[in-house]
Order: C-alpha cells, then sequence, then structure tokens
C-alpha cells in the first residue's frame, strides 16, 4: 500500500535545500550531469542507456565524460531503436535496478509510444500494487533550435494527459540538478523534459546533492498584478515579460511550476487571491495541453479569485515552421505575454 | 573473388515423439524421465481441465474473456519443467497462451481467472515468483524479457530472459526490437514462438513471406530452430538448450514451436467463420495429450484408473481454484487510486478522499462481471 507524502514533508524538504545564491556557475546540461554521475557513484542499481550516450558523450554532451567514470556496462550505447530501449528498461526496472533513459531527444519517444504511455506508467496498477516502474526517461525536449517539424515536439502536452507519470522540466541549473537527484530516487516513472535551448544557460549550482519535491513551484519574480504561470524555457520569457513590464508599474508573480504533474495548483491558487489575474505560458500546442489544464483548474476551483478571463500564450496550432522567422514567429515569447498581461489588465 | 556466398543458414526441426506416441530414443536422451513425462501428463491434464471450466465461467457470465490454450499445452509445459527443474529462478514475460508454464513456476492458478475475470489483484505476483503480469498489447512485452536478461546479466546472476508469444506477435516490430537487442547486446535470453497457425482470423501464410518463423531470429545472430510444438520431448531438449546456451554464451535462442489453436482465439471469437473443420480434425489427431497419453501407455506407465485419478483431480484442483477466485472480496472503488504510484501525490489523495466520501464514491459494487468489456 503506498504511502500519502504530507504537504508539511514537502515544505520540510524545500527549507532544507540548499542557498540558489553562490558563484559556483555551471551549465545546465553540466548540474544534470552532476546528479545522475552522484547517484550512480551512490547506487549501482542506477545506469545510463541510449544512442550516443557512452563514445559519443550524448548527442547534447549531457553525459560528457561519463564513459570514462563509470565504464561501457553502465553507461550504454544502444541500437537506433527507442521503443528497445525504452522496453529494456521496463523489464530491467522489474527486476530491481534504476535505469535512466536517454531520448536523443523527445520527439523520438513517438516510436516508443507503447512502452512509455501503454506499459510503464501502467505496470504499478494493472499488477494491482505489484510491479514500480522507476525509470527516469529524460532528453532534449522542444522548439526553438530550427530542427523541424518532427524534430520539435514538446511532448508534454500530449503525455501530461497519461497517469501514472512524472513530468518535470527544469528552467535553470539549480533545479535542473535537484529535480534530476528526485526523479532518479523516485520509485516511480519520471519523464525529465530538458529545454534544448537552455541546456547550455549557466547558473549557480551547489557541489553537494539535494533533491528538490515534485509539485511544488517556485516563484522566480514577485509582483501583484498578474500571475503568469510556466515551466521550462518559457519561464524565461515571462520573466523578460515581468521585467519588461515592472518598468511600466505593472509586476507580475511569475510561478515556474517545475513539474507539470504533480501539478502545484495550490501555489497558482494562492498567488491568484493576491493578483486576481492569470497568463499561462506554455511552448506546446494549446489544444487540450497545460495551460488549458491549468485554466480549467483555476476556472473550477479559484473561479471567485478572478477579475478577468484566464489567458494562455500557447505555440500555434501548426507543426512547427522549420523556417527561423516562422519558428520565432510559432513560438510564445516576451512580447506575447506582454500583450496577454495587459489584457488581463484591461 | 568477385562472387561468392556471403552467409548460409539452415533450421532443423526437432520432432522426437510422434503423433503415434512413437520415440526417437537416440534424440530423447537426456531429456525426460518417465517420471517427468507422466508429471507434465498430468499437469496438461489439469490445464486442459482448466480451460474448460473457464470456458464454462465466461459462457455464464461469470468471466469476461478468456483465451483457451487448449492444443497447446506441450510447449509451456516443457519449458516450465527446464525452468521449474532449474528452481524457477529464469524471468518469464508471458502473453497469454502458456498458462503451464507460468503455474509451474509458482504463479497460483487463481491468478490468471481471476485476471480474466476483471481483475487487477490477478497480476499481482507472488513475492519471489519471477513471472510478469500478463501483456496483452502484442509484441510489447519481448522486450521486457530482454530488459530482464539484461539485467540478469549486468547484476552477474545466473538467469534467462524468456519470452513468450504468438505467430502473429513477430509481425510487430517491438518483436524484431527485442531480438535485434537480445543478438547485439548479447544477452541471456529465449525467445518462445508459439506458432499456432492463426493470430484470430489470419492464418500465418498471410502473417509472413517467410517459410519459417524460426529464420526470423537468424538475422539477428540468435540461434534458431523449429520444434514439433506438441511434442514434450523436443520442447523440453530445445528449451533446455536454449536455457543453457544463454546462460554459457550469452546467445539468444529463437524457437519456433509449431502446433496449433484447437480452440477459438478466445471466448470472444467463434473459429468457424474463418477456418475449416478439416484442418481442426487433422490437428486434433496431433493433440499433445493423445500421443503423451499413448506413449505412456505403451511403456505401461498409464492405464484407465489413471486416468480416471487424474481426471478426478483435475476437478478437484480446478473447482477449489475457481471457489477461491470468485471468493475474493471485489475491489473498493476508492481502492483505484491506491496503486497509481508508489507514494500517493496530493491531487489523488484528494480524489480519494473525495471518492470515499461522496455518495456516488460509496455506491455498493452492483456491476455484474457480464457487463465487462471483452478483450480482442
Ligand atoms: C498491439 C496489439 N494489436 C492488436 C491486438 C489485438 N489482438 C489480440 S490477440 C491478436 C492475435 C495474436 O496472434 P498471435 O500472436 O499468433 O497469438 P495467438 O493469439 O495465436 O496465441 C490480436 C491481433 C492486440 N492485443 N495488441
Ligand atoms: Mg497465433
Amino acid at each position: 500500500m503506498p504511502t500519502t507524502l504530507e504537504h508539511a514533508d514537502l515544505d520540510a524538504m524545500i527549507a532544507d535545500l540548499p542557498s540558489r545564491e553562490g558563484d559556483r556557475v555551471i551549465q545546465l546540461r553540466e548540474a544534470i550531469r552532476e546528479a545522475m554521475a552522484h547517484e550512480m557513484r551512490q547506487d549501482k542499481r542506477v545506469f545510463l542507456m541510449g544512442e550516443e550516450v557512452a563514445y559519443y558523450n550524448g548527442a547534447y554532451k549531457v553525459s560528457e565524460g561519463m564513459l570514462d567514470e563509470f565504464g561501457p556496462e553502465r553507461i550504454i550505447d544502444t541500437p537506433i531503436s527507442e521503443n528497445g530501449f525504452a522496453g529494456l528498461a521496463v523489464g530491467a526496472a522489474m527486476y530491481g535496478l534504476r535505469p535512466i533513459i536517454e531520448f536523443m531527444s523527445w520527439s523520438f519517444s513517438l516510436v516508443a509510444a507503447d512502452q512509455i504511455l501503454n506499459n510503464v506508467p501502467k505496470m504499478l496498477y494493472m499488477s494491482g500494487g505489484q510491479w514500480g516502474c522507476p525509470v527516469v526517461f529524460r532528453g532534449n525536449d522542444g522548439p526553438g533550435g530550427q530542427l523541424g517539424s518532427t524534430h520539435s515536439w514538446s511532448v508534454e502536452a500530449l503525455y501530461s494527459n497519461v497517469p501514472g507519470l512524472k513530468i518535470a522540466i527544469p528552467s535553470n541549473p539549480y533545479d535542473a540538478k535537484g529535480l534530476m537527484h528526485t526523479a532518479i530516487r523516485d520509485d516511480d516513472p519520471v519523464f525529465y523534459l530538458e529545454s534544448e535551448r537552455i541546456l547550455a544557460d549557466k547558473g549557480h549550482v551547489p557541489e553537494e546533492a539535494y533533491a528538490i519535491p515534485f509539485g511544488r513551484a517556485n516563484r522566480t519574480r514577485e509582483g501583484e498584478d498578474c500571475t503568469l504561470v510556466s515551466f521550462g524555457r518559457p519561464v524565461h520569457f515571462c520573466e523578460q515579460a515581468a521585467d519588461m513590464l515592472a518598468e511600466e508599474g505593472i509586476t507580475c508573480d511569475v510561478l515556474d511550476m517545475r513539474t507539470v504533474r504533480p501539478l502545484d495548483s495550490e501555489a497558482i491558487f494562492d498567488s491568484l487571491k493576491k493578483t486576481n489575474r492569470i497568463v499561462v505560458v506554455d511552448q506546446s500546442w494549446p489544444f487540450g495541453g497545460v495551460a488549458s489544464e491549468v485554466i480549467s483548474q483555476v476556472c473550477e476551483k479559484a473561479f471567485d479569485h478572478l477579475d478577468h478571463q484566464p489567458l494562455r500564450v500557447n505555440s500555434d496550432d501548426v507543426p512547427t515552421p522549420y523556417a527561423k522567422n516562422l519558428e520565432q514567429a510559432f513560438l510564445p515569447n516576451a512580447d506575447k505575454i506582454i500583450a496577454a498581461v495587459k489584457k488581463t489588465l484591461g | 573473388m568477385p562472387k561468392r556466398t556471403a552467409y548460409t543458414a539452415k533450421i532443423e526441426h526437432y520432432q522426437i515423439l510422434d503423433e503415434n506416441g512413437e520415440l526417437d530414443t537416440r534424440l530423447a536422451k537426456n531429456t525426460l524421465t518417465d517420471e517427468d513425462v507422466v508429471f507434465l501428463y498430468e499437469q496438461m491434464s489439469i490445464s486442459r481441465h482448466y480451460d474448460e471450466i473457464a470456458f464454462k465461467l465466461q459462457r455464464s457470465g461469470r468471466m469476461g474473456t478468456y483465451p483457451q490454450n487448449k492444443g497447446q499445452e506441450a510447449g509451456p509445459a516443457a519449458a516450465g519443467l527446464v525452468m521449474k527443474q532449474r528452481g524457477s529462478v529464469d524471468w518469464i514475460a508471458p502473453c497469454y497462451r502458456e498458462n503451464l508454464a507460468l503455474f509451474l513456476n509458482g504463479l497460483p492458478m487463481e491468478s490468471i481467472l481471476l485476471h480474466w475475470m476483471g481483475d487487477e489483484r490477478g497480476n499481482k505476483i507472488p513475492d519471489g515468483v519471477n513471472i510478469l503480469p500478463m501483456a496483452i498489447p502484442i509484441g510489447t512485452h519481448p522486450l521486457h524479457a530482454v530488459g530482464l536478461g539484461w539485467s540478469a546479466k549486468y547484476k552477474e546472476e545466473d538467469r534467462v530472459g524468456v519470452a513468450f508469444f504468438g505467430d502473429g506477435a513477430t509481425s510487430e516490430g517491438d518483436v524484431h526490437e527485442a531480438m535485434n537487442f537480445a543478438g547485439a547486446l548479447k544477452l541471456p535470453c529465449v525467445f518462445f514462438c508459439q506458432n499456432n497457425k492463426w493470430a484470430i482470423s489470419v492464418p500465418s501464410s498471410t502473417q509472413t513471406a517467410s517459410e519459417t518463423f524460426a529464420q526470423k531470429g537468424l538475422a539477428y545472430g540468435h540461434h534458431c530452430v523449429q520444434v514439433d510444438g506438441n511434442d514434450i520431448f523436443a520442447c523440453y531438449k530445445i528449451f533446455k538448450e536454449a536455457i543453457d546456451r544463454a546462460r554459457m554464451e550469452h546467445k539468444p535462442t529463437f524457437i519456433e514451436a509449431l502446433t496449433y489453436r484447437l480452440g477459438d482465439h478466445t471466448t470472444a471469437d467463434d473459429a468457424r467463420r474463418y477456418r475449416d473443420q478439416a484442418e481442426v480434425d487433422e490437428w486434433a489427431k496431433k493433440d499433445p495429450l493423445i500421443r503423451t497419453r499413448k506413449y505412456l501407455e505403451n511403456k505401461g506407465l498409464w492405464d484407465d484408473d489413471r486416468q480416471a485419478q487424474i481426471e478426478a483431480k483435475a476437478k478437484e484442483i480446478v473447482s477449489r481454484v475457481v471457489k477461491n477466485a470468485e471468493g475474493i472480496e471485489k475491489p473498493k472503488t476508492s481502492d483505484f487510486f491506491d496503486d497509481m504510484f508508489a507514494v500517493l501525490p496530493d491531487e489523488l489523495v484528494r480524489q480519494r478522499e473525495t471518492m470515499r466520501t461522496s455518495v456516488l464514491g460509496q455506491r455498493p459494487q452492483t456491476e455484474t462481471l457480464a457487463g465487462q468489456p471483452q478483450h480482442a
């Protein structure tokens, strides 16, 4: 019988986190690597598998140097077979191991759909609580790199529809490390989405290991007039928008959700009580996505706090364009967010 | 040399016990003892009866759907015995037509009935039993067997990952990815393909243009072999060799067991609509139970008395199993959140509380099993 993680425990975990301030500045990709390597040193059950993760150091160099440290038994190059290694991970997890599976891009996880959506999140449920799937699936997610329509998925909209999954989407190096520690230690399957455009972003990352609890948002700007909710790379667009709006005397709360499953709805409602206005920024498509879920919840549970209808800024409802100018026009950006915030203010 | 043969291969077919109960004593060497044969015959008889009763339960509305194993007992029985004799240490990733392999290695007989009655707890495998839940999406589970084989190698444990699947499943890409992984990564795995000639209404000739299913493993570096799947001696010998090859050489084996689905695909199917009775009659003569019994009788190891005894025993066992499966208290509605996560997130805790305390959530279980969805 699963236990319940009380909200209070999460508060305690948050209170215990090391400071975000400091001068140990590294890239987001290094932060992910530090967490993986740390967990692998502690726990022989953890291994990393995927295409090009070993000798090539990963298509995006997230696993750089890990082959040297851990050897080919634990850093494993595979055939080009996403469904293959996703399914292998399910078997390995059932045998008591803790696989980390890298998808070169989450766009390629679509060929592994049955394993990751039909097996992984349901295994515990379908086996009457017997077999969990403590696998971390991770890789590059989201458009912006002019990779064309088939390589630019933001899978969070599609995948967050499925019960039984956890989905973490860090926006900065500090969170990237803490969320990865949590992901690997979690007894349930975690999809960890790395916005490819921010892998080289730098920030202070403590050297020690720390686990950021899933389901707790981080407020990165504080304000009175509107709540901006986002996750992953678009958090930066929200911050830009908030900073520009502040110059005009309009202040916003910016909530970085960090995980969309579980979703820290309480943090959103709390902020809304103060601002009474909300704009949700989500770089996946608008129809039936995370933004629409947030807005549904707000309408269902916090309707009385609204002074204006909730708005969302998504990517447009077309395949991700290949042409640079079109791709930029397609994505959320600070200007679109500013326009939405101003609209809520009437 | 401008032209040369880059690769040649052959597929051997093994039959040791023919349909008349005649044994090839040379090939039978170091396979089954008399005791083993009696044991397997008894197990196959119990399984046959289990099938009949499951069919009746479905017809009388006490079970959702059921896929009969009838006619295909020999392969899973023999493979199951090989693994049982090794102490049931190997991992089995089943589909749904190899009950005996599971029963012989620790899965309680009520589990499978409970599953088909529509209860997730039927897939709850007792601790220490190395069997995965039945996989209903066709062909997705051989990859899990590969993961189990991979883990055995990683942990340096003497275990093999074994996948059971049908002829139809070999058309799924997943199965080929599994076969490729096992070959390329040199994993201790065995692929046991029961070619029962049909995938629902699709004959195996529509499934593939290959002369055999066994040869499909060649491209992935497997040892490949075809056996008479209704022959417990051949299945035992070949499966045992495959397990040893996996353990000692980390070389996977692809076994095609030629057999026949004597029953319908499932209770939701009526095979008379698409296949000739003459074909069924022909295969009924090759029934593994008939030939095994003939063999035992010829050796003086079996007679009508013993037959009556095993039939009585099968009835007793199966009726007890049915009683156990039907006797389990129905799950409570609010339980359905419990197995969502190892640690239930707040949002689901709230949903569960609502379910427990609202009128709708406490609705008594009035649904009848007859209303359950039918799997294809
Ligand atoms: C991915 C998937 N596609 C289709 C089905 C529907 N289906 C269930 S059983 C079956 C036939 C399987 O045939 P085979 O692999 O030969 O096994 P058999 O039933 O003959 O033992 C099909 C098509 C399914 N369950 N899963
Ligand atoms: Mg078949």
